[in-house]
């Protein structure tokens, strides 16, 4: 067990955890944030991504303890305040989810693909997130909120 | 004009009951399946509400507005917004004025849903749309009464109520007076042409929740003192446990117990990745029985299909006096591997076995069977079992088995402690209910220009096409037709996947089709139309697609497609297939790049009759048809020594964001009522992706994956 603060958020968080515990799982069953998802937990999927001081990072593949003074940014931190991302807005305009258990996960990363190319092409779009499986194919209409979220952004 | 043929019926008598709600407004409960028992109440107080007797309620509140507490597990399919559309569209209130809620929560941040079995929009089309009359109707009596005049002089729209001397009066001032009436045992339903909610897109009603990162599922479910457990099960097929060592896995930090039940062993920890690590501190030995590997499964298909011993499951005219006869014969086999669901949520649940009561939560798709499932294996009464539903991270048929609520049920009551079980996506690869592995020979005569009999032999693993699938197109079209199955018994488990059965059967006929149309020098496209023209609908009772909608739909899926018409550089493939009451006919455009098919446009035309909620329509079309196209692209599942070749998503591929088609949906209009379309868009893909395929290189593809047909480091066409 080893003890360190996380700012997730945000907000500075004390954890007692194994010092191998991935930030996944932290953030699941220690700090109660769920919206970040389990998908294969070995880097595969992209469920589980996460802003690691901005950067979209697989939260499965991070050891926790080793993220003391970074800024993590979960779903649930995405928003400020009341107010939506334009990458959440842009997914609600286009109804985008199916199940939606992969869908935290492709806005994390579309947001912060956004955030380094605000103007990107399709197939600049289809690259980017080609990491984030969407098991009920979803994929055209991802595909169409990103170039929104870009427009509106 | 095109006449519906078959309509679901359900029993009208006292389906609907009302109550006069503890503080102000009216509660109908519907059963919208099986009438209501005699007896069976609403409750005054919506904290009660029981989803035993009802299988959905609708509350109107003093204030007009309306809340629909809708009990269907959602698993991507959109019924939990479609099925409210029809109440709201009858009672007529704004769209904006209904808010879709969850039953009262005993966990401070979950959002839960209460059992009521899953049930298709084709079900609830007249059920639920009555509800809503029924209760319009209520109202706008309240109000005559009020008013005292007679109801059939007064109108209700948007909520508010308008007698002949245009007085107007809200739902919300009338509905504490409705409440006290008796139920009426009918109403008269909208024309179509007046649906002001019906065909108009409504979002997802969770859409908020799900881009916020709000907990919906099982994984997010918590209780209190839950504790979390990993599972070691079998790694092969056809083993069983001999022994096993737990002293390494019980020194991991936050590992709490270990337990042994059946051939498993499940370690108990504090959270989530203390009891995946104790899992994998543990040892055991395994005694073998039967291990069985996919080439094992090749010979005993080849050899069902090359032997005699069949079930006959249609007949019609002599197969065999037409091949004698025949001018020609063209016989192919097509072979489809094992494949499992992968749900993107792995399979999880959460049970807690006590002396008195069993609570179980979580992702399943048959509450009902699972419960009873789970009370006999505990030899509990039936009764003690609270089961509620989560919201599903995809089921694709997966979550029909219970096979891990049982697990946890098994875990809880062994270890005296609420428990979720939480898969790895390992666990969920390797302990699977796969797509079984299936072989199809079709062998087809054809005279004078004309197919004059048609053969098909299906070889699948442990189970075999079953309902009225052998009665599915082309049935009806071919004078001498046989469909026969045999089967081999695995002891690898098997079952439903995403349209079973037809998600394989299709790819393989179509495929034939085009065969067929190639030898007779005929447009594949004008081969199925005049096959269809030999269909009279209505003439078999056997037979429930609709030759004239299927038409009407491979027209204008051609017309849409360009069939016939590609640039230069793009080859087109085309499929049509009836399945889930619904007609769907695929035009696929591919292009090659350095020799290796990409798959550029699917246009898709869909008659699924009125289509309730067009943007959710066309997001399960288009899920559909690139899950078909990604499947008969890439799936492939393969077995050694009854252990599975792939456990996670580096080894076994799905299909990517970079490799999806466009796709074009178009439906076809009529007032018919609705059908499913979580599966029909899926078994004409593969079909439809094999034809262009084949039409680009001139290789057919019998057997999928097709990119086991490429060479994926020259890509070029193998062989
Ligand atoms: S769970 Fe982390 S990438 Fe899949
Ligand atoms: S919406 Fe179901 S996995 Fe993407």
């Amino acid at each position: 067990m080893v003890s360190y603060t996380l700012k997730v958020n945000g907000k500075e968080r004390q954890i007692s955890a194994d010092e191998d515990t991935p930030l996944l799982w932290i953030l699941r069953d220690e700090l109660n944030l769920v919206g970040t998802k389990f998908g294969c937990g070995i880097g595969q999927c992209g469920a589980c991504t996460v802003h690691i001081n901005g950067q979209a990072n697989r939260s499965c593949l991070l050891k926790a303890a080793a993220l003391e003074g970074m800024e993590i940014t979960t779903i649930e931190g995405l928003a400020t305040d009341d107010t939506l991302h334009p990458v959440q807005e842009a997914w609600k305009e286009h109804d985008v989810p199916q199940c939606g258990y992969c869908q935290a996960g492709q806005i994390m990363t579309a947001a912060s693909f956004l955030a380094e190319n605000p103007a990107p092409s399709g197939d600049e779009i289809r690259q980017a997130m080609h990491g984030n499986i969407c098991r009920c194919a979803a994929y055209n209409r991802i595909e169409k909120a990103v170039a929104t979220a870009a427009k509106n952004g | 004009m095109i006449e519906e043929r078959k309509k679901f019926t359900f029993s009208r008598r006292g389906f609907i009951r009302t109550s006069a709600l503890a503080g102000g407004g009216i509660l109908l409960g519907v059963n919208f399946l099986n009438a209501c028992k005699e007896s069976a109440q609403p409750p005054v107080n919506i904290a009660n509400l029981n989803f035993k007797e009802f299988n959905a309620f609708i509350k109107i509140a003093e204030n007009g507005y309306v809340t629909i507490f809708s009990p269907n597990p959602e698993i991507g399919q959109g019924v939990k917004t479609s099925m409210p559309m029809l109440i709201a569209e009858e009672l007529d209130v704004p769209w904006e004025h209904v808010t879709v809620e969850q039953a009262g929560l005993d966990t401070e941040n979950f959002t839960r849903q209460v059992a009521g079995g899953s049930q298709s929009i084709r079900h609830g089309w007249e059920p639920l749309r009555q509800t809503g009359a029924i209760a319009k109707q209520m109202l706008i009596q309240a109000a005559a009464a009020r008013w005292e005049v007679e109801p059939y002089t007064c109108t209700a729209s948007n909520g508010v109520i308008t007698n002949q001397a245009g007085k107007q009066l809200g739902y919300g001032d009338v509905v504490n007076d409705a409440a006290l009436l008796p139920v009426p045992e009918n109403a008269v339903l909208k024309d179509p042409k007046d649906f002001k909610i019906i065909g108009k897109d409504a979002i997802n009603v969770d859409v908020h929740k799900i881009v916020t990162g709000q907990p919906l599922y099982g994984l997010d479910y918590t209780a209190p003192g839950m504790k979390y457990a990993s599972v070691l099960r079998p790694p092969a097929f056809g083993q069983t446990l001999k022994s096993f060592d737990a002293s390494e896995a019980k020194k991991v930090g936050g590992v709490i117990d270990v337990l042994k039940f059946g051939d498993k062993v499940a370690v108990i920890a504090n959270n989530t990745w203390a009891a995946m690590k104790g899992k994998h501190k543990l040892t055991a030995q395994w005694n073998d029985t039967t291990l069985e590997s996919t080439e094992d499964h090749d010979a005993k298909l080849n050899a069902i299909l090359n032997g005699s011993k069949f079930e006959v499951r249609r007949e019609d005219g002599n197969v065999n006096s037409a091949f004698s006869e025949a001018d020609s014969v063209i016989e192919r086999t097509y072979e489809s591997p094992f494949l499992p669901h992968n749900c993107m949520e792995p399979m999880n649940f959460y049970a807690n076995v006590t002396a008195e009561r069993i609570h179980l939560v979580g992702p399943i798709q048959t509450p009902a069977g699972t419960a009873k499932r789970i009370a006999h294996v505990l030899e509990r009464d039936e009764k003690e079992i609270d089961l509620e539903m989560t919201r599903m991270g995809g089921g694709f048929g997966r979550r029909l088995y219970g096979d891990f609520a049982e697990e946890a049920a098994l875990i809880s009551n062994g270890a005296k402690l609420p428990i979720k079980v939480v898969f790895s996506r390992e666990d969920d690869m390797a302990a699977g209910t796969y797509r079984p592995a299936i072989k199809y020979r079709i062998k087809a005569a054809l005279k004078d220009g004309k197919v004059t009999a048609y053969h098909l032999k299906e070889a699948a693993i442990n189970s075999n096409m079953y309902g009225l699938i052998p009665h599915f197109f082309p049935a009806g079209a071919i004078k001498n037709y046989k469909v026969e199955t045999g089967n081999y018994q695995s002891n690898i488990t098997t079952g439903a996947w995403r349209a079973p059965y037809t998600n394989f059967l299709a790819f393989a006929e179509q495929s034939f089709f085009d065969e067929i149309a190639k030898e007779l020098a005929i447009d594949p496209v004008k081969l199925r139309m005049d096959l269809l023209d030999n269909v009279n609908d209505g003439e078999d009772e056997r037979i429930e697609y609709s030759a004239a909608r299927m038409k009407e739909t491979i027209k204008l899926a051609a017309e849409k497609g360009n069939w016939g018409k590609a640039a230069e550089n793009v080859y087109q493939g085309f499929a049509a297939y009836y399945s889930h009451n619904t007609h769907v006919a695929e035009v696929v455009d591919i292009t090659l790049q350095n020799g290796f098919p990409k798959v550029e446009k699917v246009t898709v035309a869909v008659d699924c009759g009125i289509v309730v909620n067009p943007t959710g329509a066309i997001n399960q079309v288009e899920g559909g048809v690139i899950d078909g196209i990604g499947h008969a692209m890439y799936g492939n599942f393969a077995f050694d020594n009854g252990k599975p070749k792939a456990t996670n998503f580096d080894a076994y591929r799905l299909i990517r964001m970079n490799e999806t088609p466009k796709v074009e949906t178009y439906f076809v209009e009529n007032n018919l009522s609705p059908t499913g379309l979580g599966e029909p868009g899926l078994p004409p893909a593969g079909g439809a992706l094999a034809n262009a395929i084949t039409a680009a290189t001139g290789k057919r593809m019998l057997t999928q994956p097709f990119i086991e047909h490429f060479n994926t480091d020259t890509r070029e066409v193998r062989g």
